[in-house]
């Protein structure tokens, strides 16, 4: 990945405390898996902003290797990676995802 | 493309030798799976290092050849 694919991701993470990367728009998911976490964020109530990967090959293929993982979607809170789709749905089902959200000083 | 649930279930042992896997073809297309992975290689580590672990038992197939792998690991219960 290039130095420059690297920063700019580094730097949108930076900029928001819920961040999302996603297939489609939280309107307009493209992809269940990406849906899926739209749906338990909106049910939780949560302010997010999100980043449309299909918009922008460069951060698709980039935060792959920055993240460590092959998949998206793929959720930050506070500049730390919590999950993909799996991972997210599974805490939120087990209550870990509004405590998360707590400890990070994210109103639910 | 796809990958057979053997090909997957193989992938995983190999990394885990004594794990358990069960595998399940969502919707019979060859391309939806979930693994449930109790393998005493987690323990200790977060759900993230975990599945990350899952994935690079995959060999770089995750998200390419192997579209959806939902997974649910843990470690073996005392």
């Amino acid at each position: 990945m290039e130095q420059s694919t690297k920063d700019k991701i580094q730097n949108i993470i930076d900029e928001n405390d819920v961040l999302l990367f996603m297939k489609g728009t939280p309107v307009m998911p493209q992809c269940g898996f990406s849906a899926a976490v739209v749906g338990v964020l909106s049910h939780m109530g949560i302010k997010y902003n999100s980043v449309n990967v299909l918009e922008d090959p460069e951060i698709r293929e980039g935060i792959k290797e920055f993240s460590d993982w092959p998949t998206i979607p793929q959720l930050y809170v506070k500049k730390e990676f919590v999950g993909g789709c799996d991972i997210i749905r599974e805490m939120h089902e087990s209550g870990e995802l509004t405590q998360y959200f707590n400890e990070a000083g994210i109103s639910t | 493309m796809a990958m057979t649930a053997s090909e997957i279930e193989e992938l995983i042992i190999k990394a885990f030798p004594n794990a358990k896997v069960i595998i399940d073809d969502l919707r019979g297309d060859g391309d939806h799976y979930a693994a449930q992975i109790i393998a005493e290689e987690f323990r200790g580590k977060t759900r993230v290092q975990q599945h990350q672990m899952v994935y690079n038992a995959m060999g770089g197939r995750m998200g390419k050849e192997l579209h959806a792998l939902a997974l649910n690991t843990s470690a073996p219960s005392e």
